[in-house]
């Protein structure tokens, strides 16, 4: 840590003040938002009559018949999403980890994890419909179908496909946490411990190296089982329709031209807001459960076997949960060049460039919309980062474990509960909803993944570079821009790619802080959803796909070219 | 010029009550001094309070002293005192001859001037041509040799040496541990050797410091 910098000028006056600016920005309008949507809950909004306290919103939100259903089909969903995922990530590591198909996984990780999820439902929902390839792909030879069945396999009532949704691109994402936990607690000493001791492999990781593990990536999974109980774009394209989740509930009543109808849709949002929290209270009563249980499997000394069936069921587990996915963007590459295509044939009768043609004209000024937005957001959280960061090794503000939580504020507050006060809020004041508003809230979401992905390797610099640089004449600012940040110029490029993909990845921020006028990818491949045009959905969700791909290629080729002749380099 | 040299004043350091480092000396130009002691023993430590760069966590008192100047407030940049670490931490992102000017001062002016200075400083360390190489391909011991012209190049008026021979192997580093002390003596540098190897304590032939 190097003390002694010039403090003088005013961007060095400013930089103590980083942390806190970047907590104000990030965790201010959650908190904001929740009040805002709070008050009209509790019937508190005096531009539309609204004085008193009372409890007539939630009155009328348990009349609504379809309460009980939309408030199970949360809990159900987020808990059974989140539990498939941990037990798929948990069953791969345990059984793979150290392997070479190992490390094929860990490769296609950051792909996988940057498809959208409204392009990765949009894929899933082409290949498991009635008239989706997998019903092309088994009819009539095994099915006996030669038309497109009467099933209700999208949108079926329970959930399903919804879970199934959520699953594919849930695993990339606590695979990536678990990775990143497992580098900073070495676990090859422990496993190889138990294997020593005649554990089989499974059982020797779960017993040695899960609980660890687990301790390091429970706040990513608390933000996963929000993020699955509330969300919406996926609900939208995959969820039940009557009646739909609670979330996609409260936005229709968000939307409702009768404005009395926001005392409702605040009720309802704040009542979601509270099934989030029991739910997270439930789990962490069956992490209390399982832990007992687990310290007496761990006490009974059994050694465990089938080490090949799990092998072989995880994998499997695993290829699906991807190809879910790889297939999922290879039909709508399909789709998107497709001409007539009668069932069940597998393939189109012809191919024709026909839907991109007639939408290259419309799609032009969203993309850059799209990507304006994305940039500026990005762009923002990166230097708030990098002030952090910087202010953390000049001045010792380093943040503590409880510091960590609140990175996670707008990932485990449900965007729905905050989001809608945020908007009533803005209409209120009077504040224009445009592209400026939805950066401000992207930043809100692309902030924490930026923070996450980038503190580690800027910690794990070699503060002895910074040493030798002071020492040879340089000063605190030619450190960074002329030592550390050139070195690293790979993983600043690669926390960019994530907060790029995860601004084009939002749906509802851009919605209500946009007060749907600001049109992005995202917002007009879903908007298309209820149209079931399958070539023009294609269209929207490959663009907003590739637009999201595209950094990581940038992250990827950029340092390799930059660095072409910097051999050490390669590997940072 | 009064008192030319490296004055430590009482420096101690300690940590969570206990003390790492006691010492006051005087380094004279062209002397050695060893610092000798176990891993742990804070040897390290007093180098980064004598260049600027402690870590919070420590306390220290003392004050440090060049050529007659007090320098323990003044920022590690200003302060004129060169360090070399056992790694030889080239900055990978730059060429041989970037690193090397990275050092060279910016008083030398003139893009030409300085590429002259710096093909001059190559051939000095037999590296002549290596200016536009990766750091990365080069052996240990060309290394080190860059190494330590990048910091002669920073024009320091003392010389800190953390362990630097250790990673060497023997032959290579007798060479480069003659090349280091012939420098310093013919610069009149005051260097503070910092090594837990008897070898580097004899063939630097000065007085001896040990920590505890």
């Amino acid at each position: 840590m190097s003390l002694r910098c010039e403090t003088t000028s005013a961007r060095a006056r400013f930089l103590p003040w980083a942390p806190l600016l970047t907590l104000a920005i990030m965790v201010g309008p959650v908190v904001a938002g929740v009040l805002g949507t709070l008050a009209p809950a509790f019937g508190y909004m005096p531009a539309l009559g609204g004085d008193g306290i009372n409890l007539n919103a939630f009155a009328t939100l348990f009349d609504w018949p379809g309460i009980t259903r939309a408030s199970t089909l949360s809990i159900t969903t987020g808990i059974a999403s989140n539990a498939l995922s941990l037990l798929l990530v948990a069953l791969i590591c345990a059984a793979w980890s150290g392997s070479r198909a190992f490390r094929i996984i860990e490769r296609m990780l950051s792909p996988l994890l940057s498809v959208p999820h409204a392009a990765a439902a949009f894929g899933l929902a082409f290949l498991i419909a009635p008239s989706g390839w997998i019903a092309r792909a088994t009819s009539p030879w095994l099915t006996g179908w030669d038309r497109p069945p009467d099933l209700l396999i999208l949108q079926d009532p329970y959930g399903l496909s919804l879970i199934a949704g959520l699953v594919v691109k849930e695993v990339p994402f606590l695979l990536l946490m678990t990775l990143a936990a497992l580098s900073q607690i070495r676990t090859q000493q422990a496993r190889d411990t138990a294997l020593a001791l005649g554990y089989s492999p499974v059982t020797a990781w779960f017993k040695t190296v899960f609980p660890r593990v687990y301790a390091q990536i429970r706040l990513p999974v608390f933000a996963v089982l929000a993020f699955s109980m509330t969300v919406v774009d996926v609900s939208l394209i995959l969820g039940p329709t009557t009646p739909t989740t609670l979330s996609v509930q409260i936005l229709k009543w968000m939307n409702d031209p009768d404005l009395s109808m926001r005392f409702l849709a605040s009720a309802a949002a704040v009542w979601q807001l509270a099934l989030v929290a029991g739910t997270l209270l439930l789990w962490r009563l069956g992490e209390i459960v399982i832990a007992a249980l687990g310290r007496r499997w761990v006490a009974s000394g059994a050694r465990g076997g089938a080490t090949r069936a799990i092998r072989a069921l995880s994998l499997t587990a695993a290829l699906l949960s991807a190809s879910a996915i790889v297939f999922g963007i290879l039909g709508l590459l399909v789709w998107s060049f497709a001409g007539f295509w009668s069932f069940p044939d597998l393939l189109p009768g012809a191919f024709t460039l026909k839907t991109w043609m007639r939408h290259a004209m419309n799609l032009w000024p969203i993309v850059t919309e799209t990507l304006i937005i994305a940039s500026a957001s990005t762009l923002i959280a990166l230097l708030l980062t990098l002030a952090c960061l910087e202010a953390e090794e000049r001045h010792g503000l380093r943040p503590g474990s409880r510091a960590l939580w609140l990175l996670y504020v707008p990932l485990i507050v449900p965007q729905i509960a905050f989001l809608t006060g945020l908007q009533t809020l803005a209409i209120f004041t009077g504040v224009d909803a445009n592209r400026t508003a939805v950066i401000a809230v992207h930043i809100v979401f692309v902030l924490p993944y930026v923070f996450l992905s980038l503190a580690d390797p800027f910690r794990a610099w070699d503060a002895r570079y910074g040493h030798v640089a002071r020492a040879l004449g340089a000063g605190c600012d030619g450190v960074l821009w002329r030592v550390r940040l050139p070195m690293l110029l790979r993983p600043i490029l690669t926390a960019a790619a994530v907060g790029f993909a995860v601004s084009i990845g939002q749906y509802l921020p851009t919605l209500l802080a946009g007060a749907g006028r600001v049109q992005t990818l995202t917002t007009e491949a879903v908007a298309l959803a209820s149209g079931g045009d399958r070539r023009v959905i294609s269209v929207y969700a490959l663009s907003q796909t590739a637009l999201a791909l595209l950094p990581f290629a940038f992250a990827l080729f950029v340092p390799a070219i930059v660095w072409r002749n910097r051999k050490g380099l390669r590997h940072a | 010029m009064p008192d030319p040299g490296l004055t430590l004043d009482r420096v101690i350091i300690q940590r969570d009550g206990r003390t790492l480092v006691d010492i006051s000396d005087h380094v004279a130009p062209g002397e050695v001094l060893t610092v000798m002691g176990p891993s742990g023993s804070g040897k390290s430590t007093l180098l980064s309070y004598i260049i600027g760069t402690l870590a919070t966590g420590f306390d220290a008192a003392g004050r440090v002293i060049l050529n007659g100047t007090d320098i323990t407030d003044l920022a590690p940049e200003q302060r004129h005192v060169g360090i070399l670490f056992q790694d030889e931490l080239l900055f990978p992102h730059l060429s041989v001859g970037e690193n090397l000017a990275f050092g060279l001062r910016a008083s030398a002016k003139g893009r030409a001037a300085r590429r002259a200075q710096i093909d001059a400083a190559l051939e000095d360390i037999g590296l002549a041509g290596f200016a536009d190489r990766d750091p990365e391909t080069l052996s240990g011991g060309q290394k080190a040799r860059v190494a330590l012209m990048r910091m002669l190049l920073s024009g320091p008026k003392a010389l800190l040496l953390d362990e630097p021979f250790s990673r060497l192997d023997t032959e290579r580093r007798d060479q480069i541990r003659a090349l280091v002390f012939d420098q310093a003596r013919a610069k009149g540098l005051p260097v503070l050797l910092v090594t837990h190897d008897h070898a580097d304590a004899d063939a630097a032939g000065g007085r001896v410091h040990r920590l505890e």
